[in-house]
């Protein structure tokens, strides 16, 4: 091996080459691979007709999510209840018979543990710093945020892990965004991502995996991290890396799934190696500084689209590229905005709080205390707390904060997708407008014709008292 | 992947637009299919709704290709968008560029992802209006009756297989040998499940 400076990506990547080809392209081992009911049956149906095997199932974990719908699933007579869509039923149906067919571990619909799959992860230990992670879901990379490299793949790709666990990849470029300092009072790592995305653009990090580095990101939380990470992809990188610390270790020591004992101890040896190393060099660098991020909002169809809440809706004819011109147009149209409004006094009808983005006991406290004594606001038809999986939903029972949801007007609900992508019952009406912690505010995901403003779960949670987008700042004064 | 392919020429849907996300290529509500065809009907429906929309203009039925603005097929990894572009019968996209994602998808299926400059973007979006676009892979090239010549790049792998069809697990398991090997190692050894859930 080389004793060229490397950074975090490069040391990963190196350890988990198989075979090297004359074009670049390398044979990838992966070491975690996790399974949903969406992406998957597809998957298992070609291993079937080729006869081939899962080489790896214990390298696997299944765990249904996007089209759970997150009403109770158990009767008062303690019998599961059955799911409405025969379509959602058959697919959830089918990986319960796939796992079960194909020998992989499998956390079902009624497990304490189940939960959207990029919170499962990290909570059961099978999320580790150092290894290659894929999922047939872009929000993977949401698992960087424990130092490891983790990025979707499609349902081909799915297919071939499960067949050979590699991929064939060429390597990344790598891309450095540092941020130092101290981020605001209502500020959140979403607004930090937000800010990020917003200043990169959607396509900025294609073909890149991102280190995000600085002390903004140490001093982070790591559902704070699992934030930022997890909306990578909305910046077009397929990865997101944050190095691996005491915080991720003392957080994983002693999960269900975390190794234990020797290999434990050998492999914190090898993680505190990870790091990147003095020196080493990126192929583009982007600096932020925290004290500059202010609560964000987005106002348009694609995630670049942010502006700081105190701010209004930008005029299409301000941007210079005439695509950007075009494309704010149709934004505008389809969001029922008109330039120079005030984000602040757009009306909101509909409010989410959960998504693999922010559904983590963290973000159920931060809107928690917004939310305190308040009530959702008149004008506000339906607002939606959703944990992201069972083990959040206990912590936060335990912590009182399903009280204060409930008692303010909030329904609080099972573990899941939800919202955040209109595959199961929770749907945004056509021509309504939600304040959601989610991930994408493209056309049509949160419903046909749904209007998304994506935004932090303590500014969700102060668009729900208020009624309109208002800055969480001043409510927390 | 599906059988090879060489050449691609016909009419090409003039789409244009930056940022299509595969959530507008297929919505959600239809990925709840446990089959990989039958989604073409559906594809693009959000924009299929607007009247004048090139998809269901009567010039282009059946185009063989889609021309489209920069980072085509950002979003959600959902194979699906290109299950649905291949169900309606395109065969190949040009675009300024593509989400990684998408792109490895769009390999994966044999859907021909071609990236050219935004002025020759620009060029193909007006030709293709009144014009059928021809795409070899031979000599990586996009031509037009009207004498345009643009070349594209694509690595040799990647090529192949396109013209090839090849079955990119079947390669892989031919490196079986190597794959253990590397399982015996340390790390792999260290990362063991243990227990499962």
């Amino acid at each position: 091996m080389s004793t060229r400076p490397r950074t975090l990506y490069e040391k990963i990547w190196d350890a988990h080459v198989v075979e090297r080809r004359a074009d670049g392209t390398c044979l990838i081992y992966i070491d975690r691979h996790l399974v949903h009911e969406v992406t998957s049956p597809q998957a298992f149906e070609g291993l079937r007709a080729a006869e081939r095997k899962v080489r790896r199932p214990d390298l696997t974990l299944a765990v249904p999510d996007h089209n759970l719908p997150t009403t109770a699933r158990v009767g008062a007579d303690g019998r599961r209840l059955p799911i409405a869509d025969p379509q959602s039923a058959a697919q959830l149906a089918a990986l319960t018979a796939n796992t079960r067919e194909f020998g992989v571990p499998f956390i079902d619909d009624l497990a304490a543990e189940q939960g959207i799959v990029h919170v499962v992860g990290p909570e059961q230990g099978f999320t580790l710093p150092g290894t290659t992670l894929v999922c047939g879901d872009s929000h993977t990379a949401a698992h960087g945020a424990l130092g490891a490299l983790a990025f979707g793949i499609g349902t081909s790709e799915v297919e071939h892990v499960l067949a050979t666990q590699t991929l064939q990849l060429r390597p990344s470029k790598t891309m450095e965004i540092r941020v130092d300092g101290r981020l605001g009072f209502g500020v959140s790592p979403k607004d930090l991502i937000l800010a990020i995305i917003g200043r990169i653009g959607a396509a900025g990090g294609n073909g890149h995996v991102i280190e995000y580095r600085g002390d903004t990101f140490e001093e982070m939380s790591l559902e704070g991290r699992l934030t930022v990470a997890n909306m990578s992809i909305e910046a077009g990188a397929r990865s997101g890396l944050i190095a691996a610390d005491d915080k991720v270790f003392d957080y994983l020591r002693g999960r269900p799934m975390a190794p234990t004992g020797a290999a434990w101890e050998r492999l914190l040896a090898w993680w505190r190696t990870l790091p990147t190393d003095p020196g080493a060099t990126f192929d583009s660098s982007v600096r932020l500084r925290a004290e500059d991020i202010a609560p964000n909002v987005t106002w348009g169809t694609s995630p670049e689209d942010v502006v700081p809440v105190t701010g209004a809706v930008p005029d299409p004819d301000s941007f210079a590229d005439p695509a950007k011109r075009e494309a704010a147009r149709h934004a505008l149209d389809y969001m029922g905005l008109a330039p120079g409004e005030n984000m602040r006094d757009v009306a909101i009808e509909h409010v989410f709080i959960g998504s693999c983005t922010n559904s983590r006991i963290e973000d159920l406290r931060a809107a928690a205390a917004v939310v305190g004594k308040r009530k959702v606001a008149g004008g506000v038809r339906q607002a939606l707390v959703v944990p992201g999986s069972g083990l959040v939903k206990r912590q936060a029972e335990a912590e009182g904060l399903d009280r204060i949801f409930i008692e303010a007007g909030f329904q609080w609900r099972e573990p899941g997708c939800s919202m955040c992508l209109a595959m199961n019952p929770d749907k945004v009406p056509s021509g309504e407008r939600c304040a959601s912690t989610s991930n994408r505010n493209f056309v049509g995901r949160q419903g046909p014709g749904a209007r998304t403003h994506l935004m932090s779960p303590a500014m969700a949670a102060a668009a729900a008292v208020t009624g309109h987008i208002a800055d969480v700042r001043e409510l927390m004064a | 992947m599906s059988g090879g392919v060489e050449r691609i020429e016909g009419r090409a849907y003039p789409l244009g637009r930056a940022n299509v996300d595969t959530d507008l290529i297929i919505p959600a509500a239809h990925l709840k299919t446990i089959s990989r065809t039958g989604l073409g009907r559906h594809a693009f429906e959000v924009l299929r709704a607007r009247p004048g929309n090139v998809f269901d203009d009567p010039d282009f039925a059946g185009a063989p290709i889609l021309i489209a603005g920069a980072n085509f097929g950002c979003g959600s990894s959902r194979e699906h968008a290109v299950w649905a572009m291949r169900d309606m019968g395109i065969g190949a996209v040009i675009a300024p560029g593509y989400s990684d994602i998408f792109d490895s998808n769009a390999f994966k299926n044999g859907l021909v992802a071609i990236a050219l400059p935004q002025p020759a973007i620009d060029r193909l979006m007006e030709v293709a209006k009144a014009h059928p676009i021809t795409i070899d892979l031979e000599t990586m090239s996009v031509t037009t009756p009207l004498q345009d010549r643009f070349t594209f790049e694509m690595d040799s792998f990647r090529r192949d297989c396109l013209m090839q069809g090849l079955d990119e697990i079947g390669l892989t398991l031919a490196s079986e040998a190597a794959i253990a090997e590397y399982e015996r190692g340390a790390i792999a050894g260290d990362l063991r499940v243990e227990r499962a859930g």
